[in-house]
């Protein structure tokens, strides 16, 4: 093809892509699955999405690095496109809005006022509470007022990413501007969270059209995390699972197993304590994900990744066993009622929660004590809350074969490392 | 008189406030804040250093990978690490898609709606947009057809009283296109928006996802090719996992996918872009007079050609100062230094201080409860102010470009003194608005060409049994040295990035970042010197003080991204 026919071919094709209708009933029909709707679905949701009056979107953009609008400019189908202009009136959208100024602010207020069916309110970044909120203005207001008077008036408030989640990078440790989740400005209004650092543009598609289809959103677990999107565990729905159970497993960068496509548990994927669809629905309609291109899963999408699931690259001691029918919900209430082993074995446990807030607090008064002096705290595992524990129960049937060899590294409970540069190598006495 | 405030400044990355004093028709002054502080080189104190990459790309979510990059490439250098010829080609890869994929939108999305008025291209003729179109060397590109259900698209959008184009100071009497122009110029914003989508995906092939791909690593890539070389599935399957078969990660069919988009990207830069760049400057001859700075420009420059400890790199290293491009000045990193005279932090000991010093403490004390102007505070911005050698400086695609006039390398001069040439303005046009807009258009050809060439030596590496992407031998931090200093100096499409760090104990003890808005989108300094911006929009006419368009195209001509400024 020659220089000149491809480009012919090529931007008539691009511009067609973002116009036509086969495009956008494509998009329906993924959107449709994604939901794990029954295909008779597609028309209803074509018909919600392209229908008409316009709902208007208003789109902030708190304390974060903007990532996950650019996800979406980035990253879903043609549809996207389709979706933005066509079936949402974007009212309010900093990165793409003609209007500046006052005259973009008055346009949100008219979006408020004025919307008869409500809007709807997407918001990424987190909430920064330090110095009254004066670590973020906008128009000369924190942003944090912005987004409660913009959550107040919406018949849904969408939260995307992971610090609109809970705050995200801004409140890991050494955070200093008081982060926290979109959660805490919304008040009384359908709200969801849709983490991940960024997150996938396909699950905030399918959200907005279930909204779109449905007047509602979609069904949630207890953090406000879609099901559809959040329900699996990444290690059970993993394309190198198998590789798990037959204990091979990268051991080095570029190894054998690397070429091979074997298992990352060992170079510090967390994978197994991770809940999100990754794995099926990947990125960019399913070209690749950070596993497939060979890098472990970070967590990105649970609360306090960078702290409670991190260093990225330390290997997760054993685990408790991997329950297909364990939901986050249910890790959650089966610590609440006391079994620690399976649910900090899940890293959702409203206890690693509460371990975080603490050292948030603890943190909080050290700066406020010292700001200059005070010594950032290593990010590493709260003592009084161990992201993991041994399992209390004996492993069931099915457990991986090289689980027993693993336990020779499992860590002890109490003493995560502190300041040690690596984990300390544990001792024997840890053998199950 | 009250000053002018545009707050927020929207189409640029992160928060941006603007502060003017229009007099006579004129910018006589201007202030720009950054008014949002998230303290990630803070949050980096503590950390394992092989991981810091992952933070620090989260500084931004557009040239996020411009500071993974810059991460990982500190601390190989404080640990003495060398990348395999393969990892430097994939990173070469991700880098490029970042800055060409930028450039795109930052013409596009960004600035169009500057120079580009909605509401005459609503009322413009198809036919006529077919003619502009085949003018601007695109020659039967989309049909009438095709204009006109943009057209419509527009009109609707525009009808409905709702939309990104909502509130648009459409008919100022700056808009100088004709309706034909505006139409054809917002049909490729439309396909732009498409292209790079695709595009982009590049980052997940190699990288899993984007913004944010993840196959970084210190020592290398995690991106691996098959066992014994490329192959689309990795061997060694599992019967209990059959049907579910593991993608390579660098295999045959992503190398090809990859090739065509590249390929692409090669057109779309040379054929829509370069051309649409073009167009708008041309039509705008005076505003080559407009936009001017101190003419001192910086670049660290980036994409390493070959794998010597100092590489010959596709984007030079240097300065030009006082807008003399027949003499390039030398480039280090000691020559860094940071005021915080006019930003939100604790006061340093020394008037500029050195990223290899203690950072300082952010300390707001600005006003509290809605406030209409910064005016009277000796601080206003959470961006602090670097200084190269005493002197504020401009970085981006622009200093790049001069820069490389100054080196005489490669092919970028002469591409750039073309595309200078057909926009017909004077012979320094170069360092006022005109050049930051096209500067951008002839990089990304460049570079888009330039890709194709990395992609080829990949291959070609791979096919000759080189499947090495990471060095590991230095990954357990008990091999490393107790202390150690390291820093990298690079490029993201914005322009000049540098990250230092010290490692102690296995454990980062200090990390300071400076970024291209951190230079571009600067405070006044510790002698009351402007940052570039503000100082490029000293003299900016304004016509209309209620809808300051003028104002806005010196700002987005720069495209600050303050998410990245202030980190």
């Amino acid at each position: 093809m020659t220089k000149r026919g491809l480009i012919q071919g090529e931007l008539g094709g691009l511009l067609e892509r973002g116009l036509s209708r086969r495009a956008f009933l494509a998009f329906c029909g993924a959107m449709t699955a994604l939901l794990a709707l029954p295909p008779r679905y597609v028309p209803r949701v074509a018909a919600a999405v392209s229908g008409a009056p316009k709902i208007p979107l208003i789109w902030l953009r708190g304390s974060g690095c903007g990532g996950d609008g650019e996800a979406l400019l980035r990253t879903t189908g043609p549809g996207a496109v389709s979706l933005l202009l066509e079936s949402l009136s974007v009212d309010y959208l900093e990165i793409l809005m003609a209007s500046a100024g006052e005259a973009a602010s008055d346009l949100r207020a008219a979006t408020i006022a004025a919307a008869p069916n409500g809007y709807l309110a997407v918001i990424e970044g987190a909430i920064s509470n330090a110095d009254d909120g004066y670590r973020h203005t906008v128009g000369g207001r924190p942003f944090r007022d912005v987004a409660r008077e913009v959550s107040a008036g919406a018949s849904g408030v969408i939260a995307v990413g992971s610090c609109a989640f809970d705050g995200g990078l801004a409140a890991a440790g050494g955070g200093s501007i008081g982060a926290g989740g979109v959660g805490e400005v919304v008040a009384g209004r359908p709200f969801i969270s849709l983490p991940g650092c960024p997150v996938n543009a396909a699950n905030l598609a399918a959200t907005i059209v279930h909204f779109l289809t449905f007047g509602e959103l979609p069904p949630a677990d207890g953090r406000g995390r879609p099901l559809f999107a959040y329900g699996s565990l990444i290690h059970n729905q993993c394309e190198r699972r198998p590789h798990f159970e037959f204990g091979e497993f990268v051991e080095d960068w570029g190894d054998e197993g690397a070429q091979k496509g074997w298992c990352l548990y060992k170079m510090g994927c967390k994978g197994p304590e991770a809940y999100a669809n990754c794995p099926t629905v990947r990125y960019d309609e399913g070209a690749s994900w950070p596993i497939g291109s060979g890098q472990v899963c970070i967590a990105c999408t649970m609360p306090g990744f960078w702290d409670s699931m991190g260093p990225a690259f330390r290997r997760l001691p054993p685990l408790a066993p991997f329950l297909p029918w364990l939901t986050a919900d249910v890790a959650g209430q089966v610590i609440v009622g006391g079994t620690a082993g399976l649910a900090v074995a899940h890293g959702t446990a409203s206890i690693v929660r509460a371990g975080v807030r603490r050292r948030r607090a603890a943190r909080a008064r050290l700066a406020e004590e010292a700001p200059e002096t005070a010594p950032v705290a290593p990010p590493v595992a709260e003592p009084e809350a161990p992201p993991v524990v041994a399992p209390t129960e004996p492993a069931p049937e099915g457990t991986p074969v090289e689980f027993e060899p693993e336990t020779a590294e499992l860590e002890p409970p109490a003493e995560p490392e502190l300041e040690a540069p690596e984990p300390v190598p544990p001792p024997d006495s840890e053998d199950a | 008189m009250p000053r002018m405030v545009i707050d927020p400044v929207t189409r640029v990355g992160g928060q941006l406030r603007l502060e003017a004093q229009v007099e006579a028709g004129a910018v006589r002054d201007a202030w720009l804040s950054g008014t949002m502080y998230r303290g990630v080189e803070r949050i980096l104190v503590g950390r394992d250093p092989r991981e810091a990459w992952l933070l620090a790309q989260r500084i931004c979510g557009t040239c996020g990978t411009a500071h993974a990059l810059a991460s990982v490439r500190a601390v190989e250098g404080a640990l003495g690490i060398r990348v395999p010829r393969n990892a430097r080609l994939l990173r070469n890869l991700v880098a490029g898609t970042q800055l060409v994929a930028n450039h795109v939108a930052a013409f596009f999305q960004r600035q169009l709606l500057d120079w580009v008025d909605v509401a005459a291209a609503v009322r413009a003729d198809p036919a006529g947009a077919v003619d502009f179109a085949r003018s601007l060397g695109v020659a039967e590109l989309p049909g009438v057809d095709a204009f006109e259900a943009v057209r419509k698209r527009l009109e609707a959008s525009v009808e409905s009283g709702g939309g990104p184009f909502s509130g648009g100071p459409w008919g100022h009497p700056a808009y100088r296109l004709s309706p034909a122009a505006d139409l054809v110029l917002l049909s490729h914003a439309f396909a732009a928006l498409e292209w790079r989508r695709r595009f982009t995906s590049i980052q997940t092939l190699i990288g899993g996802k984007t913004p944010h791909p993840q196959s970084f690593l210190v020592g290398g890539m995690a991106t691996a090719p098959g066992w014994g070389g490329p192959s689309d599935v990795a061997p060694g399957q599992h019967l209990w996992g059959t049907g579910r078969k593991v993608p390579s990660a660098l295999g045959t069919a992503r190398l090809d996918a990859i090739r065509a988009l590249v390929d692409e990207a090669a057109v779309f830069a040379e054929e829509v872009f370069l051309p649409d760049a073009i167009a708008v400057a041309s039509a705008h001859p005076e505003w080559a007079a407009v936009g001017r700075g101190r003419r001192h420009f910086l670049a660290f420059g980036d994409l390493p050609e070959d794998d010597a400890e100092r590489p010959a790199l596709l984007l030079p290293r240097g300065r030009v100062m006082d807008g003399d491009v027949s003499r390039l000045v030398e480039v280090d990193q000691s020559g860094v230094g940071e005021s915080v005279d006019h930003a939100w932090y604790e006061p340093t000991e020394e008037p500029l201080r050195r990223p290899r010093d203690r950072g300082s403490a952010p300390r707001y004390d600005g006003p509290r409860g809605r406030f209409t102007t910064l005016e009277g505070a000796e601080r206003y911005s959470w961006v602090k102010a670097p200084r190269y050698e005493d002197d504020p400086i401009e970085v981006g695609p622009l200093a790049r470009v001069l820069v490389a006039t100054a080196a005489g390398e490669g092919d970028v001069p002469l591409r750039f003194q073309r595309a200078m040439a057909l926009t017909g303005g004077p012979a320094d046009a170069a360092f006022g608005t005109l050049g930051r807009l096209v500067a951008p258009a002839v990089e990304a050809v460049v570079v888009a060409r330039a890709m194709r060439g990395w992609l080829d030596d990949l291959e070609a590496n791979l096919a000759d049994g080189d499947l090495a992407v990471a060095d590991v031998s230095l990954w357990d931090p008990a091999s490393w040295p107790a202390a150690a200093e390291g820093w990298s100096i690079g490029e993201s499409g914005r322009g000049a990035v540098g990250h230092w760090l010290a490692i102690h104990g296995g454990r980062i003890e200090r990390y300071t970042v400076v970024d291209a808005g951190t230079w571009n989108a600067s405070p006044r300094d510790n002698r009351g010197r402007r940052g570039a911006i503000e100082e490029a929009l000293v003299g900016t006419p304004v016509e209309d003080p209620e809808r300051p368009i003028e104002i806005l195209r010196v700002v987005h001509a720069f495209d600050p991204c303050l998410t990245c400024g202030v980190h």
